[in-house]
């Protein structure tokens, strides 16, 4: 019935826990009072958010002339920090589609939390794009509505306009994988409360029961939305990158993006993951279902796509040097040699030379060291969208039109508030629902957990018979 | 969806390959199972009962086609015939360029539709308050339900009997 288990695989779920401990566990903490350290992280976040608020009124009251864009650098901190956000978003998808359809089971760990993060973060995301129009009541304007200007629709050739369907497709199928999974989880809380929690969870567990076509359809359901979503998260951050791929600006317009894109994007996401797991399992005390096991796993492919990264940006350089172009050539040591060497010098240091130290096991079973090193990644791969943007807009074809750019206060508060919005989601998210799912750690129970398998394994466990009472 | 109320006879178990023994042996005896309920899905149990393989993926395929054809179809339509404009010396009918967008609007039907299906064929949705038997079926119990309602007295004692030897930790009645 279940797969041959290896005697040295490492348990996934440790402490030996039982069906009913698991539910103790995960839905415990959305029934006390807050912690001590919830509640600091609650005011912290809430002040970001407040910060958030104003500088997006004071952007739209003042107008975009607030931020310190100029004629010649017309993208800055907005779109960098739309990138780095949708690329944070792709983890999510990864973790919950792709290790869904690789049977990767200790993607159960982590898959609810990391779908989460990407909701948040493509909430994120979108508010630059919009914000960034200007007029931002005319936001709808970017979808083709029958108008009475013609109709005139917009310009379906436009990446831009890709940009709008690849992260609005990927909002709503994020969110309804999302939220399918929680279905059963909200049922089980809702069984454990009274009163008008009972009222309330009933309300959003949707009348879930358990019942076994219910599952099995549940099932089928999530393997094909995860059969969808998988192609869907590569095409989103590819999207992102034909932004710049089909410019005509030497440094953007190359092939390698979509894949360097998407693998950075890979990249930054879990190292987001590993910033929150590693605080969630600490607050919550989830270590017995986020082990350092998942860590490793997670280290891993930050490993791999930090190279896969690094590997990128040294070949963009190469092909520059290769291709005989001298405006290509000069965008790329106009980057490395130019007036924002310093944020080049920070994208290599973060993202290609730092993550190495994961070749070491001890390493990326050290949670100090992986907490250090996911902020690292996240720092440099924020570096690395304004490596793209900045330095590549400051130096144009025209060198009467070079120019300098560095943020206003306004687009500085707008980037830390985007971090109060999304960790007081985060913050919100942990209170109301189980981080970890459930019903998935459950059923993975006797193929994971420590005393069926590992080093501690109890053999009248392993070979356990129907026993009838 | 409130219809009258059926008396539900149903036993509760403490581990799943219990309840895989007891629904075999249930089906072995031809006895018919008004339900199973268990907090996760179960492997193999479908087969054991005999459900017949979801077809919402092929609801799916349907959803995933019409968004497919509808996204390209119209930008097609706009910029052939309702406003053609030449953008950067292309054809009008550019299909490669459409390409993105018909992939995005194809994922979104069918993921939209696939989930709303799945909603209402399963009787959910926000707000609906489904019976349920006991509350800790969605925690570590579970549970192989009968309908009772037209069973006389000897019937509903072999019932009870088949669940206690299969292995049920309680065996109840419920009007749901």
């Amino acid at each position: 019935m279940s797969a041959p288990i290896s005697a040295i695989r490492e348990p996934l779920i440790t402490g030996s826990k039982t069906y009913h401990t698991i539910t103790e566990d995960i839905c415990g903490p959305t029934e006390r009072t807050p912690t001590t350290a919830w509640v600091i992280a609650f005011i912290f976040a809430v002040t970001g958010l407040s910060l958030y608020l104003f500088s997006v009124t004071w952007t739209i009251w003042v107008g975009i002339g607030s931020w310190n864009l100029n004629r010649t650098i017309n993208w800055g901190w907005d779109i960098t920090n739309f990138v780095w956000w949708v690329g944070i978003g792709h983890a999510g998808t990864l973790i919950s589609a792709i290790l869904l359809l690789f049977r990767q089971k200790w993607r159960t760990g982590v898959n609810r939390a990391a779908e989460a993060m990407t909701i948040f973060a493509v909430m994120c995301a979108g508010q630059f794009p919009l914000i960034h129009m200007g007029r931002l009541w005319l936001g709808f304007f970017i979808f083709p509505y029958p108008n009475t200007r013609g109709p005139l629709w917009v310009n379906f050739n436009s990446p831009l306009l890709w940009d709008v369907f690849a992260i609005s497709t990927y909002f709503t199928v994020s969110l309804l994988f999302w939220y399918t999974g929680l279905v059963p989880d909200f049922a089980t809380v809702r069984d454990r409360a009274k009163g008008l929690r009972r009222k309330i969870y009933s309300y959003i567990s949707f009348g879930w029961t358990g019942s076994a076509k219910h599952w099995q359809r549940w099932e089928s359901l999530s393997l094909v939305l995860a059969g969808l979503a998988t192609p869907l998260v590569l095409s989103v951050h590819t999207i992102v990158s034909f932004d710049f791929a089909t410019s005509v600006i030497p440094g953007w317009h190359t092939t390698i993006f979509p894949p360097y894109f998407v693998a950075g994007a890979i990249f930054s996401g879990f190292a987001m993951v590993q910033t929150l797991m590693i605080m969630t399992r600490k607050v919550l005390k989830l270590e017995d279902y986020i082990t350092l096991e998942h860590i490793d796993s997670m280290n891993k492919v930050i490993l791999a796509t930090g190279s896969i990264v690094g590997v990128a940006y040294l070949t963009e350089l190469f092909i520059a040097w290769y291709s005989g172009y001298i405006y290509e050539q000069f965008a790329f040591y106009n980057r490395v040699m130019g007036p924002y060497f310093w944020s080049y010098i920070g994208m290599m240091g973060c993202n290609v030379i730092s993550p190495q130290i994961f070749w070491s096991k001890k390493m990326r079973r050290s949670i100090l060291v992986t907490f250090f090193m996911s902020i690292f990644i996240n720092i440099g791969m924020w570096f690395e969208r304004f490596v793209i943007i900045a330095s590549t807009l400051a130096r144009d074809y025209l060198p009467s039109s070079w120019s300098y750019y560095s943020p206003s206060w306004v687009e500085v508060c707008l980037f830390i508030g985007t971090l109060g919005l999304f960790s007081t989601l985060y913050l919100v998210f942990m209170r109301v629902a189980p981080v970890v799912a459930v019903a998935e750690i459950k059923g993975i129970l006797k193929t994971g957990g420590d005393q069926y398998v590992g080093p501690n394994i109890k053999h009248d466990n392993a070979h356990k018979e129907s026993t009838h009472h | 969806m409130k219809q009258e109320s059926t008396q539900v006879l149903y036993g509760l178990y403490n581990d799943e390959e219990i309840l895989l023994h007891a629904v075999k042996k249930a089906k072995e005896d031809h006895l018919e199972i008004m339900d199973v309920y268990s907090p996760f899905p179960v492997h193999g149990l479908d087969n054991i009962l005999g459900l017949t393989e979801s077809r919402i993926h092929i609801a799916g395929f349907i959803y995933g086609l019409i968004g497919c054809l509808s996204a390209f179809l119209f930008m097609t339509w706009v910029f052939t015939r309702d406003w053609p404009i030449i953008f950067g010396g292309k054809p009008y009918f550019s299909a490669l360029a459409f390409i993105p967008i018909t992939f995005e609007v194809t994922v979104l039907f069918a993921s939209v539709g696939m989930v709303v299906t799945f909603y209402t064929i399963c009787g959910m949705g926000p707000g609906v308050d489904n019976p349920t038997l006991d509350d800790r079926i969605t925690d570590d119990k579970f549970c192989i339900a009968f309908d009772v309602d037209n069973a006389d007295e000897s019937k509903q004692a072999a019932l009870r009997q088949f669940l206690t030897d299969t292995g049920a930790e309680e065996v109840n009645v419920k009007s749901i």
